[in-house]
């Protein structure tokens, strides 16, 4: 179980796409759900939104960026190998409903996850308008697929190497003053979802975000991954990982996510001079 | 004149060898070093036989604990060890984490003047002896049923569980969430108390025996119920835990550096932690630290947060030491390691810097009044006695609630009002046909061996129901 039996190099080798063997996870598996893969005996626990399922094939796959020691173990890993572990699948999914129009926001590798959401946002029938941005045009990911899925793909890039010159959010406040939009949904990074959030805020657009905090056994054990979501303290394993937007904590949560920074880096460098 | 015969030479209760403290409180290895022969066959000397022994009475599983003792006496430690495994069949673990002084130890008859028979030193003794130099010959089995039986969660019930109904010839599966099997004895209880070998050698002796172990399936999620019994099982044992931190709520909760007590141990122990960077999940280590209550797991983590190099380790409880849930053994361990007691003190907000990183909390001193619904004297605020402790990380060891993942999944099985499945106290029987429940998903947090007597009786039961369909 858990062999890797496709693997891909994507953004210039800072992102990598794994298609893993994982029969019982794939079955189950709903847009939005979470997997947590351990690469090897003395790996961490990782939690990582799923980008697709293929029940047929029985499996799952999921697209990373390399941020750290425990990522690029994964990169490590070759076709034929495997992850020690991997639980799921875990998390509540997206609650997907024909709304009318909904705008798919999508930064990095987040695009990964927003596309089964995007693609199950049309296929039950909404005008699905898909908003995806990254730094460059190397960085850009799944933007064929983002078109499939959506009746109406805009890119954008922070240095304006191709489609859009700027960021999602410029795209974002266009679409909202030209259509009724009903819902947004923004993946991403954490900056990238605040600043959606502060937008669709204006336009009184309720917006779902998915959220990334730290997290061990993923199943509501620890409390690791809490999260302040109006005013109150949720775990994001097992409430979320999906939240109102609006109501999130999100300055909270980048710190959160920083609390291991410094042991990170020491793991990392220890990793890279292996 | 008949000269007496020479009184018999009382022989007192033999001391347990341990790691000095101020070495021990440096390091994971085991605090009780473990009685050598000599030692244990001097202890089991002290066992009266007692006609109707009461140690029996106290005991949740019913250990012929006479019957064993007696064969220490007489050197033949494997039928020791085999007389124990007849009533349970973790006693490497039960030696180490039983609170055998308010169990056996709490009723052995020489209590009553003196120290009782070290009931639970014999057992780790025999155990350890068993493991480390026995011939590893199994218990005898029964003829194959043909049943199948899920047993979900691989905590001390769980196993317990797994070990009685595969003796009796029936097929046993246990799924367990996790990456390793063991439940809180491996993700929860510390390696200096509980050496994680000790568990998954437990565990192997039982996979030894037939029993199947699946990994990574949280069920709930991964696979429901229902779908195991269409998978074929003709019976469930739900022995999930209280998989459910609790937390103080109060302001500034979610500062970095402030665990709930399963987050903490979960790292260190399950994720080894304290083997950073070696092993690649990290662990704040504090200089000043703080832990919340005053039970078992509270001890565990001061203790563990001592070992990761800490200055100062103080727990934080809001009634009195008269009051402090935990076992004295462990409340003594502690002491002896350097952790000190701010008793009546309960945190009213934690203190953060600009990088939200943890600096302090703010505590009020209590008094305690009359006693409340737990029969403890309930603590009363001291209005106007504010004050602030300096601390650099926090461990909130509370108690822990119901997980909800598998209830929730499971529209009929009943729960209570605190999200406990509701259970025949008797029989482990759920209002679920064909799944019974026991454990702390049904009590709510209470101890090891508790969680095994209540799969003692629901293997009973589960065997009856697959004998003779009730």
């Amino acid at each position: 179980m858990f062999e890797i039996l496709e693997r891909q190099d994507m953004a210039d080798g800072t992102v990598v796409l794994n298609e893993i063997s994982a029969p019982l996870i794939a079955k189950k598996a709903k847009p939005g759900q979470f997997v947590i893969l351990k690469a090897n005996e003395t790996g961490e626990r990782i939690p990582l939104t799923m980008a697709d399922t293929d029940q047929n094939k029985g499996t799952i796959t999921i697209i990373y960026q390399i941020v750290g020691k425990s990522t690029a173990l994964f990169k490590s890993l070759q076709v034929g190998e495997r992850f020690q572990d991997v639980i799921g699948p875990l998390g509540e999914p997206t609650h997907i409903e024909k709304l009318g129009t909904v705008v798919c926001v999508g930064g990095g590798t987040g695009v990964a996850v927003l596309h089964p959401i995007t693609r199950g946002m049309k296929e039950i029938g909404n005008n699905v308008i898909a908003i995806i941005g990254a730094r460059n045009k190397d960085l850009i990911i799944l933007e064929d697929k983002m078109k499939a899925a959506s009746n109406e793909l805009h890119v954008c890039t922070d240095d304006g190497s191709y489609g859009h010159h700027g960021f999602v959010t410029d795209v974002l406040k266009d679409v909202l003053d030209e259509e009724d939009v009903k819902l947004v949904v923004a993946i991403g990074p954490v900056p990238m979802m605040k600043f959606v959030c502060s937008v669709t805020e204006k336009y009184k657009v309720k917006t779902l975000v998915s959220l990334n905090p730290i997290m061990v056994d993923g199943t509501g054990m620890c409390g690791c991954c809490r999260v302040s979501v109006g005013g109150k303290t949720r775990f994001a394993c097992i409430d979320g990982p999906e939240f109102d937007g609006h109501e999130v904590d999100f300055d909270e949560l980048m710190q959160r996510l920083q609390a291991y920074k410094e042991q990170e880096s020491v793991a990392y460098k220890k990793f890279l001079h292996k | 004149m008949t000269e007496k015969p020479p009184k018999k030479e009382k022989i007192p209760r033999q001391p347990m060898p341990e790691q000095d403290p101020q070495i021990r409180k440096r390091n994971f290895e085991e605090v009780p070093l473990g009685y050598t022969k000599e030692l244990a066959v001097k202890e089991a000397e002290r066992c009266l036989h007692c006609k109707n022994p009461s140690c029996m009475e106290g005991c949740p599983v019913s250990v012929d604990i006479p019957g064993f003792i007696k064969s220490i006496k007489e050197g033949d430690f494997a039928k020791a060890v085999r007389k124990i495994w007849e009533r349970n069949a973790l006693p490497a673990v039960c030696g180490r984490v039983c609170p055998q002084e308010i169990q056996c130890e709490g009723k052995c008859i020489l209590g009553k003047k003196g120290d009782p028979v070290a009931i639970g030193n014999l057992e780790k003794f025999v155990a350890d002896m068993e493991r480390e130099h026995g011939n590893g010959e199994l218990p005898p089995k029964n003829a194959p049923t043909g049943k199948k039986i899920a047993v979900v969660g691989s905590g001390p019930s769980g196993l317990t569980v797994a070990g009685d109904l595969i003796l009796k010839g029936h097929e046993v599966t246990i799924f367990e969430a996790f990456h390793k099997p063991g439940g809180v004895l491996v993700y929860g209880i510390p390696e200096f108390r509980l050496p994680k070998d000790i568990v998954y050698s437990e565990v192997s002796t039982l996979e030894k025996l037939g029993v199947k172990v699946e990994c990574n399936t949280v069920v709930g999620r991964t696979v429901s119920l229902d779908e195991l019994f269409e998978q074929g099982y003709d019976a469930i044992y739900v022995g999930v835990g209280a998989g459910l931190p609790r937390f103080l709520n109060i302001p500034g909760e979610n500062l970095i550096g402030i665990y709930s007590a399963n987050e903490y141990l979960t790292r260190a122990n399950l994720m080894k932690a304290y083997l950073f960077p070696e092993y690649d999940t990290p662990l704040a280590r504090g200089k000043d630290v703080v832990v919340f209550g005053a039970g078992n797991v509270t001890m565990d983590s001061a203790r563990t947060a001592m070992r990761l190099g800490a200055d100062r380790v103080r727990i934080v409880y809001r009634r009195s030491r008269d009051e402090m849930p935990a076992r004295s053994a462990e409340i003594h361990h502690a002491e002896e390691e350097g952790i000190e007691f701010s008793l009546l003190t309960a945190p009213i907000r934690f203190l953060g810097d600009e990088n939200a990183r943890l600096t302090g909390v703010e505590c009020l001193q209590m008094k305690l009044g009359e006693p409340d619904e737990s029969g403890r004297r309930r603590p009363i605020p001291i209005e106007g006695s504010e004050f602030k402790l300096e601390c650099d990380l926090a461990v909130i060891a509370i108690g822990a609630g119901a997980n909800p993942l598998l209830t929730k999944s499971t529209e009929d099985l009943e729960i209570n009002k605190w999200g406990y499945i509701v259970a025949d106290p008797e029989t482990g029987k759920t209002m679920k046909k064909g799944v019974w429940a026991g454990g702390d998903i049904v009590t709510g947090q209470a101890t090891v061996i508790l969680a095994m007597g209540a799969g003692r009786k629901a293997s009973d039961s589960i065997h009856q129901y697959l004998t003779w369909g009730w």
